[in-house]
């Protein structure tokens, strides 16, 4: 099997899993998640801390093994080491081994790929050039996290899979990440990565998983999913408020009001236009973890 | 890549990685030979050849002890706390090099561990003993080795590395004292020698003189050290399962 006839077939579907159930003791991480993965794609997995995002990657990464259902890397089980020599996976910024040169690391990691690109390049891609000789303990945060991020690309892979890459990071060793994983992405790579940021996701994903309680809540497109967990915070205080239209959660604590909306100009024009007295008005996005609870609690009404 | 080329990357890895703390391997390696050169070379044991050379024994049977308790405990506790060993688990190698990379890191610093010691008694005491017996006491060495590199995994699947030091230390000096490992068992008082007999310390103790000096061991000692080995071995098994399940995040 050569990587190449792999990532060139349009439709076919890197990674995959079917009906895949996985419980730590009494914790249900993962409860029927369906996932595809095509092949040249980029897809967002998005969910709060505890979503299962870990879980599942785990998964499709060879670490662990489902408690039912299927798992599939380029067609087979990926907790058999030959299906994994065409992904990368970034390791977290605080795992580097500190002892350990740049250059070592890089070596160690490219010994196990039949076809390891060159080290100068790999460095050069992420900004790193120059810190061969130097220990990884003593980078600074952005240069471990860019060197962990670097390490996913060392093997010439036709997938990665990207957790939480830019956590962490400033604006401009962001924005550098970001292109080195678009011009992978040019080059016919597929790319999976999570983050609990929306924006982050938005940036670079063409598809997004929406993860809650070990579930795959929704998926698509970015902009319906923006629709769907984009929800803005509308906090104000009033003795009494009008119905408002497109409130999906409404917070009362006294005569202190938090209005979870997708429309906070209408919202907030609406409000205006009743006439009620109000104060102390403030609008922001909410937080994903809070779109989450609105959309879970949706669900269950 | 053949599993053998990935095994020596594994290994040369671990072993650079370890050798980068050169107070752990300094000391792991200097204390034996020095407890020789303290505590036996001044009081006239190192003259009588049989007495000397059980006393480089146990201070060789020492250093093997606690470089698989440090480099199994501590060092797998250590890995469970970084994000890296996860990391290597997702590279296209089976598990295989990595624990046979392991292994022999371990026991390349067990070997570290009674060379100082050795060269001590060879060269300030009595301690004598034909090149064959000595290749088997190399040998009887990594048999003696046998319950403390999964006791060690043990307390390293089972605690994070702040609670494993202590608790290596807290295991490992009592257990050094009652199996001979610092005076020999034949000066302690007889309650004292008969605890001693059931200790995985005094097992490895005896696997090694009996190797070496042809001196066999009660059958009481022999059988709880095999016991010692099972028990270890279920141990370690058992806590590297439950911590597959508490370690999810």
């Amino acid at each position: 099997m050569s990587g190449a006839d792999i990532h060139v077939l349009p439709d076919r579907h890197v990674a995959r899993t079917r009906g895949v159930t996985r419980r730590f003791g009494s914790t249900i991480a993962l409860d029927g998640v369906d996932l595809d993965v095509a092949a040249g794609t980029i897809t967002g997995l998005l969910g709060p801390n505890g979503a299962g995002k870990s879980a599942l990657l785990s998964l499709l990464t060879g670490l662990r093994r489902p408690g039912s259902g299927v798992v599939e890397l380029f067609g087979g089980g990926p907790t058999d080491p030959a299906r994994r020599r065409r992904l990368g996976v970034t390791p977290q910024e605080t795992g580097l081994p500190d002892t350990l040169r740049v250059g070592e690391v890089l070596d160690f990691v490219s010994r196990h790929y039949p076809q390891p690109r060159p080290a100068g390049e790999v460095l050069e891609r992420f900004g790193l050039s120059g810190l061969q000789r130097r220990q990884c303990g003593g980078l600074s945060g952005g240069q471990k996290r860019r060197l962990a991020v670097a390490l996913a690309f060392v093997g010439d892979p036709a997938v990665v899979v990207l957790d939480e890459p830019t956590t962490g990071l400033d604006v401009e060793a962001r924005r550098a990440l970001w292109d080195g994983v678009r011009e992978f992405h040019h080059r016919g790579g597929t790319v999976l990565l999570t983050s609990h940021y929306l924006d982050e996701i938005e940036e670079l994903a063409q598809r997004v998983v929406v993860i809650g309680g070990g579930k795959v809540l929704t998926e698509g497109d970015t902009a319906s999913i923006r629709r769907v967990v984009g929800l803005s915070l509308v906090e104000l205080r009033a003795a009494v408020l009008p119905e408002l239209a497109g409130v999906v959660r409404d917070e009362v604590d006294g005569d202190r009001h938090r209005l979870h909306t997708p429309d906070a100009d209408r919202l907030v024009r609406d409000l205006v236009r009743s006439g009620v007295p109000f104060h102390d008005l403030q609008v922001r996005t909410a937080s994903l973890e809070e779109a989450f609870l609105t959309l879970t609690e949706g669900r269950a009404a | 890549m053949s599993a053998l080329a990935l095994t020596r990357t594994h290994f040369r890895f671990l072993l650079l990685e370890n050798l980068r703390v050169p107070i752990a391997v300094g000391s792991a390696a200097i204390f034996p030979a020095l407890s020789l050169l303290f505590f036996v070379v001044p009081f006239g044991f190192g003259d009588d050849v049989v007495a000397a050379t059980s006393a480089v024994i146990q201070l060789a049977v020492f250093g093997v002890l606690s470089s698989f308790l440090f480099t199994f405990g501590v060092g797998v506790a250590d890995d469970r706390e970084k994000a890296w060993d996860p990391y290597v688990r997702t590279l296209p190698a089976a598990a295989t090099p990595r624990i046979v990379g392991r292994l022999l890191t371990g026991f390349v610093f067990a070997l570290i561990a009674i060379v100082p010691v050795t060269i001590v008694g060879a060269a300030l005491t009595a301690a004598s003993v034909t090149p064959l017996r000595f290749l088997a006491g190399l040998v009887a060495m990594l048999v003696a080795g046998l319950p403390f590199l999964p006791g060690g995994l043990a307390v390293g699947y089972s605690m994070p590395v702040k609670a494993a030091l202590p608790v290596m230390q807290l295991i490992f000096f009592p257990l050094a004292f009652g199996g001979g490992l610092f005076l020999p068992p034949q000066l302690f008082p007889g309650w004292l020698q008969t605890i001693s007999e059931v200790l995985p310390s005094r097992g490895a103790r005896a696997v090694v003189i009996w190797a070496v000096q042809g001196i066999a061991p009660s059958l009481l000692t022999i059988v709880s050290f095999v016991l010692w080995v099972v028990a270890t071995a279920a141990l370690a098994g058992w806590a590297y399962r439950r911590d597959e399940g508490r370690r999810f995040r």
